[in-house]
């Protein structure tokens, strides 16, 4: 076998020479050590390898060992409740291996290689197959039915498919490809830089709900689209990410610690088992797949990680789940990117970022989608991808902010001035918006009330009038308004306090249904409205209305348990036609 | 104790930078020495290694370097440093060399001081309230064991008698547990450096203490080190020996100038303002060295001072840092101006890891609730301040003019206290609730009726 030898050592990045015949995005094991490494550069007698691990100690002429095989990443069961690094080794074994700190030189598989899964065929041989076939299911958690599929580039006929109990490496059956036979497995192999293939893609029309009031009432997602949330530090990005991979109402869940915080990793890993979903009651864990590609681990390995992310989001996907993506964040991820470049001394773009930032980004926003997966039964699958972008200075003229802004469809933009006044999530409700509201008109008639977008549309014009209001207040004080302005700004505090405002560390605030959301947002209406009425036909004053007793009712509502909805809500609105007579 | 491998000349000087050619086998991050004229050593580290060259940068500067007569020797290894339980009540340079006249470190055990990242799954999520004695913190931006939480401030701000009052009063409630601080400085003066040293000798801290120094006439390319160094033996004493550990890194501006300088000499693709873009995952690379380890007794909590340059929160530094610490507390010149002390803004301040160190059995039921409340409060009153300055009082109205007089009330009496006042968590919230009562009652929107019921009007 060939061995090359390094020429030269900068940081993450190895150049080495006698690899020829190399290609591009080949996975190399770098010196004695075989620290693995991708090559992202040929040139000439030489190639430039981004190594995945810390690259001290290395030095000129120690060997580098070829693979001729992509990065790639085990797709089977025992991906669920796993917790990867950027390239898919499983930290709870590299831990039982080297400690409690990652030591070098660690290939470890990605999936259970001991564990054994009961294999149900769904299908009977023989009988031919093509590329995404499924062909029976393993039970992998309490909500997770893994579909064990054809590999989207394999066809031929399946002569053979057992049942029973099998590790990832043992044969389930036998497929005859032209005229050799390969042996299925519960898991297969796929390149991170290559999307999966499907069959075609088809617009988004159902809302992914978040059970965050502000998103889904305001600015929301559809299953399949693509999000940002970008902020200062301190804004809110992580909680609101989190609270996503806990509500979202989607059936995977894959999180991406992209170089951001270790205890925020430990954090999701200690809360996700013991938090249950709302609809099956089993802990979010059995659902959800960890990649953690802290901010002190090698900056490769961060790079790779959204992709590795990705491509294990396409494949639940390709079963035909709703799948979502959090990755937090994606500027140290572009990062990670410039980081390497400058290594290469490509030419910079803008910040110094490489030149193709706006393509990367794109193309990884792109694998997002509501899709027609491959393969028989026929069926649908999401994936839904939500990127956190962390702008230096909370600038949103920053390269990452504006690569990522021209191609997703939902910006929330969160505010630092909200957040100082602990007005969470802190999303701006003027600047943020979001392109699904008319696709999803019909489902969210349907889903939640025919007239849901209309209270959300009337509420949004109150938000927007405060704004103006404020600037006049400002200016030259508030005596100057009418009464009816003043009204106004009541009414805008309350959406604001009582129905945007929405703390995530408490326990019913936390999460909100869309009926529940619905039913909110018509009681801040209606006091609006009915307060208007008494007003005008001078039967109160607007003092009165500021210290109505029922505002205290409606500032709980938040609080009301989902099961007593009904009867809590036709009281608050009993109440306040009661004090508005 | 090192094997001896080349003696070389060096062909190219530029900064704090040298070029060796006609090496072979150096290896990147490897340790150097430089023997400059005829006996004086100097420590240098390779940065790069590219086919027969190496580029290393000098911790004690290129001064008097010269291409003829300066030899260098490769020392096969990083920069380790010898550990044991004595390195406690010393005093280290910045390169973690002896530096009071004692004797050597026998060593336990030596480390990189790079260290290597804590694996994410072995990690212990923090959550073990630690009492500082003042209020600004404890009560609204509570500080954790395991936490890193930096001190944002300005030149002539008092971050020092601010950092000296916690390592003087932090405790955690109800255990006596071994402790230790590390401190490590960098550029800073004699006399700032004297000051922390005077105090930890007071409170009795100083034979519980590792000291790391490199000062503001020394040389500046150390500072990289000193950090790391730092860190290293903090994870001995946490990790080994079962110590809790508060680490004072200060101040870490200086640290990324001599950063930046490194950057510029090689002639990288600069950041912002001169920064190299790397910045983050280097900053990352000391900071997240702190926290908790499953199944470990000690830990690590880290408090970095930084300086911002012209008090601009958005600087590189103060930016990056913000992105990767648990939180960060901010002091003002216009507290300081008002003659607050401690001058800690709370607005902008947060701690990330409060609402898991605080609550029933931790602090107090009602902590969370009265801490959003009064922030809430507070912030309602700086924007009536802002109005009044703006428009004056006649634009105010009853309520604008009652948040008023809660902020003034709240500077003066909650965030203003003594540089030797420690208060304890129940004085702190106490006084909350004092406060509180200047306002509406229908106004406390975000606390729960039943401790409204409680702590609002308590019954005697
Ligand atoms: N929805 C929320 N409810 C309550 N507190 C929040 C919420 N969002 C953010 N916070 C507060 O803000 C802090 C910072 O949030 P975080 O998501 O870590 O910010 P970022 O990731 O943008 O730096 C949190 O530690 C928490 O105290
Ligand atoms: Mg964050």
């Amino acid at each position: 076998m060939k061995v090359g030898k390094i020429y030269k050592v900068s940081g993450p990045l190895v150049v080495c020479k006698g690899l020829e015949g190399s290609r591009m995005y080949d996975v190399c094991y770098v010196g004695e050590e075989k620290l693995i490494g991708e090559i992202i550069a040929l040139s000439g007698d030489l190639t430039y390898i981004q190594v995945y691990e810390d690259t001290a100690g290395l030095g000129v002429n120690d060997p580098v060992f070829p693979t001729y095989q992509p990065l790639m990443v085990e797709l089977g069961p025992g991906l669920i409740s796993s917790i990867f690094d950027g390239i898919q080794r499983p930290l709870d074994k590299i831990r039982e291996i080297a400690g409690d700190f990652i030591t070098r030189g660690i290939i470890l598989p990605a999936l259970d290689r001991e564990k054994k899964w009961y294999f149900k065929p769904l299908i009977k041989p023989p009988i031919e197959v093509f590329g995404g076939d499924i062909i029976g299911e393993v039970s992998e958690t309490s909500l997770v039915i893994h579909k064990i599929m054809i590999p989207p580039d394999i066809a031929g006929e399946l002569i053979e498919l057992k049942e029973g109990e099998f590790t990832v490496e043992e044969p389930i059956g036998k497929i005859r490809v032209k005229d050799k036979i390969i042996d299925l497995k519960l898991y297969h192999k796929w390149p991170v830089r290559k999307e999966r293939p499907y069959q075609k893609k088809l617009p988004p029309k159902e809302i992914l709900s978040t059970g965050q009031r502000v998103v889904d009432t305001f600015f929301p997602i559809a299953k399949g689209g693509t999000a940002c949330v970008p902020g200062p530090f301190g804004s809110g990005k992580t909680v609101i990410q989190h609270q996503f991979s806990k509500w979202a109402d989607a059936q995977i869940v894959i999180f991406i610690g992209c170089g951001e915080r270790g205890n925020e990793m430990t954090d999701v890993l200690i809360e996700f088992p013991k938090l249950k979903d709302p609809k099956s009651g089993e802990p979010l864990m059995k659902r959800t797949v960890l990649i953690a590609n802290t901010s002190n681990m090698p900056v490769a390995a961060r790079e790779a990680s959204v992709y590795t992310g990705i491509t294990i989001g396409e494949y639940f996907r390709d079963m035909g789940y709703s799948v979502t993506l959090q990755a937090d964040s994606t500027s140290r991820w572009a990062e990670a990117m410039r980081e390497i470049s400058g290594r290469l001394e490509e030419m910079p773009g803008e910040e110094g970022y490489p030149a193709y930032l706006q393509r990367r980004i794109a193309e990884f926003y792109e694998r997002a989608g509501r899709v027609l997966a491959l393969g028989r039964p026929e069926r649908e699958g999401a994936l839904s991808v939500i990127g956190s972008v962390s702008p230096p200075g909370g600038d949103l003229g920053d390269p990452v902010v504006q690569a990522t802004l021209r191609v997703v469809k939902v910006f929330w933009s969160l505010e630092d001035k909200l957040a100082y006044q602990r007005h969470f999530p802190a999303i701006s409700w003027l600047n943020s918006y979001s392109l699904y509201q008319q696709d999803l008109i019909e489902d969210l008639s349907k889903k939640v009330a025919p007239d849901f977008i209309e209270l959300s549309k009337e509420a949004m014009a109150i938000l927007e009038k405060e704004a103006e209001l404020l600037e006049i207040v400002r200016l030259i004080g508030k005596d100057t308004l009418s009464v009816n302005d003043r009204l106004i700004l009541e009414a805008a505090r309350i959406i604001r306090e009582d129905f945007l405002h929405q703390n995530a560390f408490l326990e019913i605030d936390t999460y909100t249904s869309l009926k529940k959301q619905y039913e909110m947002l018509k009681i801040c209406l209606y006091f609006y409205e009915r307060a208007k009425k008494a007003l005008n036909e001078n039967r109160v004053t607007i003092e009165d209305i500021e210290k109505l007793k029922v505002r205290e009712r409606i500032a709980k509502m938040k609080f009301i348990k989902e099961e007593e909805m009904e009867k809590e809500f036709s009281e608050i609105k009993k109440e306040i036609e009661e004090c508005l007579k | 104790m090192f094997e001896i491998k080349y003696h070389k000349k060096i062909s190219e000087i530029s900064g704090p930078l040298i070029l060796i050619k006609g090496v072979e086998g150096a290896k990147y991050l490897e340790l150097v020495e430089i023997i400059v004229g005829e006996k004086e050593r100097r420590l240098g580290q390779v940065l790069e290694v590219y086919e027969d060259k190496a580029l290393v940068q000098v911790f004690e500067g290129t001064r008097e370097i010269d291409l003829s007569e300066t030899k260098v020797r490769f020392l096969g290894e990083g920069i380790k440093m010898p550990l044991s339980r004595d390195i406690v009540g010393r005093i280290f340079d910045g390169l973690g060399r002896v530096r009071d006249g004692g004797p050597e470190i026998i060593p336990e055990i030596e480390r990189d001081i790079n260290g290597a990242p804590i694996n994410p799954y072995a990690r212990e999520y923090p959550n073990e309230f630690i009492q500082t004695g003042i209020s600004a913190i404890d009560g609204l931006n509570t500080l954790v064991r395991g936490q890193k939480l930096p001190i944002f401030s300005g030149s002539g701000l008092p971050h020092n008698l601010l950092a000296a009052q916690i390592a003087r009063q932090a405790r955690v409630l109800g255990e006596e547990e071994e402790f230790a601080v590390v401190f490590g400085a960098m550029g800073i003066t004699f006399e700032e450096a004297n000051f922390f040293i005077d105090s930890f000798e007071k409170s009795g801290a100083l034979e519980r203490s590792v000291l790391f120094l490199n000062l503001a006439d020394e040389p500046a390319i150390e500072r990289i080190a000193t950090p790391r160094a730092a860190l290293t033996a903090a994870e001995y004493l946490a990790f080994n020996l079962d110590m809790h550990v508060l680490v004072i890194l200060t101040d870490m501006t200086n640290y990324c100038e001599a950063l930046r300088e490194i950057s510029a000499a090689r002639k990288e693709v600069p950041g912002r303002r001169g920064y190299p873009g790397y910045l983050y995952t280097d900053l990352a690379s000391i900071y997240e060295r702190c926290g908790r380890i499953k199944g470990k007794k000690g830990s690590i909590t880290l408090m970095p001072i930084l300086t911002m340059p012209e008090d601009d929160k958005t600087h590189p530094i103060p930016d990056l840092t913000g992105y990767i610490t648990e939180g960060q507390i901010i002091l003002s010149r216009s507290l300081q101006r008002k003659k607050v002390f401690p001058p800690i803004d709370v607005l902008p301040s947060l701690s990330r890891l409060r609402d898991k160190g605080i609550g029933k059995g931790k602090t107090r039921e009602d902590h969370a609730d009265l801490a959003n409340q009064l922030f809430a409060c507070y912030a309602k009153g700086k924007e009536a301040e802002e109005l009044e300055v703006i428009l004056g009082e006649a634009a105010l109205t009853e309520l604008d003019k009652i948040y008023l007089r809660f902020a003034e009330e709240f500077e003066k009496r909650f965030v203003s206290q003594g540089e030797y006042e420690n208060r304890t968590i129940e004085d702190t919230l106490n006084i909350g609730w004092e406060l509180l009562r200047l306002i509406p009652k229908e106004e406390l929107k975000r606390i729960r009726e039943e401790f409204i019921q409680k702590y609002l009007y308590p019954k005697e």
